[in-house]
């Protein structure tokens, strides 16, 4: 396993020759989650790497389980990764994927998420589905650190099977909390805001 | 392809361990000695400049000029390295450089998700391919005409077949031009390793490890001279919308300089010392030529080095653009005068 973990970074550094910038943040083991725009199958697995290597082991991408159960390689670089792997099709009440990540991380993991969702092959990002609303209202102690990603779909856009080995930029940014009084949508928009903001900024 | 050109590039690595002795020519040993001289003394300039630089010196010239010094360090220890390694070693480290900078260039210049497939066959296929033709170098030459026709060929044909037409021919030139000039024009550096030399009175001459040296401290210096020159005595840019630092004395002032370093470094080619000037010229002629049209390449692109596009990235392409730019005439001037 710790093996599988080092070949991941060393392959994802090779294929995404990523370059990563704390903007207005710094790296931390304090339990997060790190929110980041989605183009690219490779996204989870380039983020996770490239955080620096005491933070990656506390911190677990969430991700598609009909994606990340099929077929037995899949599954050994989902466990590698330590990715937590959320049902989308049947999404129970009492189960649901937001209590699953709080129990899942405890008091001590942090986590990785995509929340428009689905990969998005457009310029602009998607709106953001309300998981993250609810995590920051359940546990508003966790960090809500926003990351962008850039050039990933360049590398592996949807649809493709072999990655070209561009390079690839991400930036992480200061954290944000949910304010007092603040309604759902607004939460969301300034969350996806402040994505938009890090992408702004680097060009 | 018989085994046995495949023999010596699989074994390359092993060739010169094989005998205790120092992997290079005495006179390529004095050369790198020298070489390394004159980088301590830059380091420790550079790190002078760093200190006094606050009040009087201008701070991004210090930073740039450490920067260079920097990555002239880490081109001299790639380059001993391989010369240590063998030729296949050298050949090898220049793939990878050349792998570096197209990725480079590619993610510089937008690209449409139509060239995806076009670009995995140029990246991960044919670039390392064209070093392995280099390193199974035999009298057929494959290497100097093989990809070029491939990939002009292969490049356009695939990209039709993705069945987007937008921009359809600057597509296919951006990859075509990016590969030819980062990774064809650049395999003929290490080529030169394989040439039989002789020299100008002709006589055998194997110390092409200090030639290739030779080549590349000629470009790198030149670099700098016309850098330098320019920012001193240049008057008339050469063209102010592509590059307000590259002046016509600067470039004039730097050939005349390189000519003399490289009259002065001949005993370390198989040229007599006019030859090497003569050389060199030409070496400072084309590699003016490969800076400035980076330059009007990254111009296009709206950004100002390939270093501050990706940040924290080396910015590779903006050190190698002359040595691509200069290295096939080098090759073909020195395989047309001076072979056996």
């Amino acid at each position: 396993m710790q093996l599988t973990s080092r070949l991941l970074v060393a392959a994802a550094k090779l294929i995404s020759g990523y370059t990563v910038r704390w903007k207005d943040s710094m790296p931390d083991t304090c339990q997060r989650v790190y929110f980041a725009n989605h183009t690219s199958h490779l996204d989870a697995l380039v983020l996770w790497a490239s955080l620096p290597p005491e933070i990656r082991e506390l911190t677990r991408p969430v991700a598609a389980k009909d994606y990340w159960e099929k077929g037995w390689l899949r599954r050994h670089i989902a466990d590698a990764f330590n990715a937590l792997l959320i049902d989308r099709r049947e999404v129970k009440v009492h189960q649901s994927p937001v209590d699953l990540m709080i129990r899942e991380i405890d008091d001590k993991y942090s986590l990785i998420i995509f929340p428009e969702g689905s990969r998005n092959a457009k310029e602009e990002m998607n709106r953001f589905k309300s998981g993250l609303y609810y995590l920051a209202k359940k546990r508003p102690d966790l960090e809500l650190v926003p990351v962008y990603l850039d050039n990933m779909n360049r590398i592996l856009p949807r649809g493709e099977v072999l990655p070209v080995p561009l390079l690839s930029n991400i930036t992480i940014g200061a954290p944000i909390w949910l304010e007092q009084g603040e309604s759902k949508q607004q939460f969301l928009d300034r969350a996806r805001q402040s994505i938009i903001r890090l992408r702004d900024d680097e060009e | 392809m018989c085994p046995q050109t495949w023999y010596p590039f699989l074994l390359g690595f092993l060739e010169d361990t094989t005998e205790l002795k120092l992997p290079f020519e005495e006179r390529t040993a004095w050369l790198i000695a020298a070489v390394m001289a004159l980088l301590i003394i830059g380091s420790l300039v550079g790190k002078l400049l760093e200190r006094s630089s606050e009040e009087r010196l201008n701070t991004a010239v210090v930073r740039s000029f450490n920067q260079r010094i920097r990555s002239w360090w880490l081109m001299c220890a790639i380059l001993i390295a391989g010369l240590v390694i063998g030729k296949a070693g050298t050949v090898t480290l220049f793939g990878m450089i050349a792998f570096w900078a197209l990725r480079e260039f590619i993610t510089m210049t937008p690209t449409r998700r139509g060239d995806h497939r076009a670009l995995f066959w140029v990246l991960v296929v044919f670039t390392p391919l064209q070093f392995v033709l280099v390193g199974i170098y035999d009298e057929r030459e494959l290497f100097k005409f093989v990809l070029p026709i491939l990939v002009a060929l292969f490049v356009p044909a695939r990209i039709a077949l993705a069945n987007d037409e937008k921009r359809y021919l600057e597509r296919s030139a951006k990859i075509l031009i990016g590969f030819l000039i980062c990774v064809y024009a650049l395999s003929f550096a290490p080529a030169i390793l394989y040439l039989e030399l002789a020299d100008s009175t002709g006589e055998p001459w194997d110390a092409n490890k200090g030639l290739l040296f030779f080549f590349v401290l000629i470009t790198q210096l030149n670099d700098v001279m016309q850098f330098g020159w320019g920012k001193l005595i240049g008057r008339n840019v050469i063209a102010d919308r592509i590059n307000t630092s590259r002046t016509v004395e600067g470039v004039i002032a730097a050939a005349a300089s390189s000519a003399l370093l490289g009259a002065l470094f001949s005993w370390v080619t198989p040229f007599a010392f006019w030859q090497a000037a003569i050389i060199a010229v030409v070496v400072s002629i084309t590699g003016f030529a490969g800076g400035i049209t980076m330059s009007a390449i990254k111009r296009d692109r709206g950004v100002k080095d390939f270093g501050t596009l990706l940040q924290g990235h080396a910015g590779i392409l903006d050190r190698i653009d002359s040595l691509c730019f200069a290295a096939p005439i080098f090759y073909f001037l020195t395989e047309f005068f001076f072979t056996r």
